[in-house]
């Protein structure tokens, strides 16, 4: 059972709308991690393909170091901050193929289209944001309650 | 550009503590979230409320909206489009990525920042999100929007 914390909740919330709002004052991107993420992916193979996408690779790999360096400074800090997922790997390993697949087919995922889309005002962002958010009951409450926590 | 690469770098920073902060780093609150019918952790909503409160209110003071000028407005006329395209392929994909989510309660940014604990299940998570945006591209092939495109529409990816 988890606590209701919405203090730290709220506060984390707004760190994190200042980091997409700084994101898009340096850099006019959003700060949709599935997008970042992906785009760090080997696409083309010839000279020209890398050259071609190397400013898209070098802000995505600062922006992902400096995710994972926020995460060493929590980890360092505060490393009750984390905790393991309630479900079993095999369940973690088909959960994450289906975040990584579609994340990509619905061009976003809670920070692309919940945090900043639904900021832009985008009605693209909310419909993917009510469609995940619905799935997402959904399929919490089946594992849970119906597959027993997956295990 | 070095100021800018500092921002990038300081963004993600922010951004990765703030998830930590938030709690958004522990599946299990965002299970609580999801999972309605006991023990709701209401949390989640939140993070949504401190997020979105602040880069919407930001975007409307700082973001030049002239249409046709340099702003919010022109950048991705889609935004502003009347019917805009809410295809197939977003809810779908948004749906299984929902799926995903509620079942392990790890979305990317949280599964990434996760890695850093050296724990084996944000590493297999991780891991598997890779290989499944790999697939979605081979699958599907490049999107156009990847290759520097910068609308909002597009970049909300």
């Amino acid at each position: 059972m988890t606590h209701f914390t919405p203090i730290p909740a709220l506060a984390g919330g707004m760190l994190i709308g200042a980091s997409a709002s700084l994101l898009w004052i340096v850099n006019r991107r959003v700060a949709g991690i599935s997008g970042i993420v992906a785009g760090l992916l080997p696409r083309g193979s010839s000279r020209s393909d890398r050259r071609e996408r190397s400013p898209e690779i070098s802000w995505r790999a600062l922006f992902v170091v400096g995710l994972l360096s926020g995460g060493l400074l929590v980890e360092l800090l505060h490393p009750s901050s984390f905790g393991p997922t309630p479900v079993p790997a095999s369940l973690a390993i088909v959960a994450g193929l289906l975040v990584g697949f579609g994340t990509r087919l619905g061009g976003g995922c809670t920070s692309g289209h919940g945090v900043c889309g639904l900021s832009h005002l985008s009605v693209r962002s909310l419909w993917a944001t009510l469609t995940f958010m619905a799935t997402g009951v959904v399929a919490a409450i089946v594992v849970q309650h119906v597959l027993g926590g997956g295990r | 550009m070095k100021g800018q690469s500092v921002g990038v770098f300081v963004s993600g920073v922010i951004f990765g503590a703030g998830l930590g902060l938030a709690g958004m780093t522990q599946p299990a609150k965002v299970i609580a979230f999801l999972d309605v019918t006991e023990h709701w952790d209401a949390s989640l909503a939140f993070v949504m409320l401190g997020a979105i409160g602040v880069h919407a209110t930001f975007l409307a003071l700082f973001s030049r909206r002239v249409p046709g000028g340099d702003g919010v407005g022109a950048q991705a006329p889609a935004v502003r489009a009347k019917s805009p395209t809410v295809d197939l392929r977003l809810v779908i994909g948004s749906a299984i990525f929902g799926i995903g989510w509620g079942m392990a309660g790890f979305c990317p940014g949280p599964a990434v920042v996760s890695v850093v604990t050296g724990w084996r299940t944000p590493l297999l998570f991780v891991g598997a999100m890779l290989v499944g945006m790999g697939a979605h591209a081979l699958a599907f092939g490049r999107r156009a929007e990847d290759a520097g495109g910068r609308a909002v529409e597009r970049a909300c990816s």
